[in-house]
């Protein structure tokens, strides 16, 4: 799925774009828990989150993630926004809770695991 | 890259915002020197979750990393409580962390495991205490 088309389904709006839209992405997970993120997500593309903190960013960064969604009208501060920039990851913020905007990508093709 | 080289950090404890910054830089280099991304991600994510303990265990320390073509070395340092019982601090799961930790994303026990399962090589030298030195390898081939 392109990451403008995750955009799109989830009527986001976009806060910073370190990379192609048109780009693929082919899995995501849905998780406030950096640990588990850290622990538990192997080649997930898209981090789809209602935390906010420079350790959302520096976590995704870590795991080579290219996108962050926060949920639930979240936004990220000024230092995250520039983290982001500088790590090349595109960030999305929607207004559907987690459980939904999950359900969104599901239902139109994006899996939790990578292929 | 011919010769080794060696990165240092502070890493600060007052400051949760700031924590894992050096884990950042430390990816940044890497991918400047042209390692495998696989590589870079496994040092990446051991590095991140020390640098991450030191400041929500043990309120800081420092941080060493030697890059040669060979191995990749991590030495984390803190002058903390130390742990009393490493292999229960190992073990999957369990976390001192309190909740206000566990608020910001953190605090499911699973850092140290994940360290020693990212990399070739962990020893942990601690004291109650006294501190902790974490000394983790990962192998470039
Ligand atoms: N640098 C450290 N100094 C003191 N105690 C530590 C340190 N690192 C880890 N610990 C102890 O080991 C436990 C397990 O660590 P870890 O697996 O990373 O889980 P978590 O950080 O989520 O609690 C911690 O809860 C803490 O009690
Ligand atoms: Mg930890």
């Amino acid at each position: 799925m392109k990451i403008a088309k995750v955009k799109e389904l989830l009527e986001a709006e976009l806060l910073c774009s370190g990379e192609d839209l048109e780009n693929e992405v082919f899995s995501a997970c849905g998780c406030d828990m950096m640990s588990d993120v850290l622990a538990y997500v192997k080649n997930q593309a898209v981090l789809l989150t209602g935390l906010v903190n420079p350790q959302v960013v520096k976590t995704a960064e870590m795991m080579d993630m290219r996108c962050i969604v926060f949920v639930r009208n979240k936004r990220p501060t000024p230092e995250m926004m520039e983290l982001a920039e500088d790590s090349g990851i595109v960030m999305l913020a929607t207004s559907f809770t987690l459980f939904e905007a999950c359900g969104r990508l599901y239902i139109n093709g994006l899996r939790g695991e990578a292929e | 890259m011919d010769e080794a080289l060696n990165f240092h950090y502070d890493v600060d404890g007052e400051n949760f915002t700031s924590a894992g910054n050096a884990s950042v830089q430390v990816k940044r280099k890497l991918r400047q020197l042209g390692f495998p991304p696989e590589l870079i991600k496994r040092v990446s994510i051991a590095m991140y979750e020390g640098e991450i303990n030191m400041v929500i265990h043990a309120n800081g320390g420092k941080a060493d990393v030697l890059v040669t073509p060979e191995v990749i070395t991590i030495v984390l340092a803190d002058e903390g409580p130390g742990i009393a019982d490493v292999a229960l601090a190992m073990r999957e799961g369990y976390s001192t962390a309190p909740d206000n930790v566990r608020s910001l994303g953190f605090g499911a026990g699973m850092g140290l495991p994940n360290m020693k399962r990212y990399t070739d090589s962990m020893d942990i030298q601690t004291k109650v205490g006294v501190g902790t030195t974490i000394t983790m390898t990962v192998r470039v081939s």
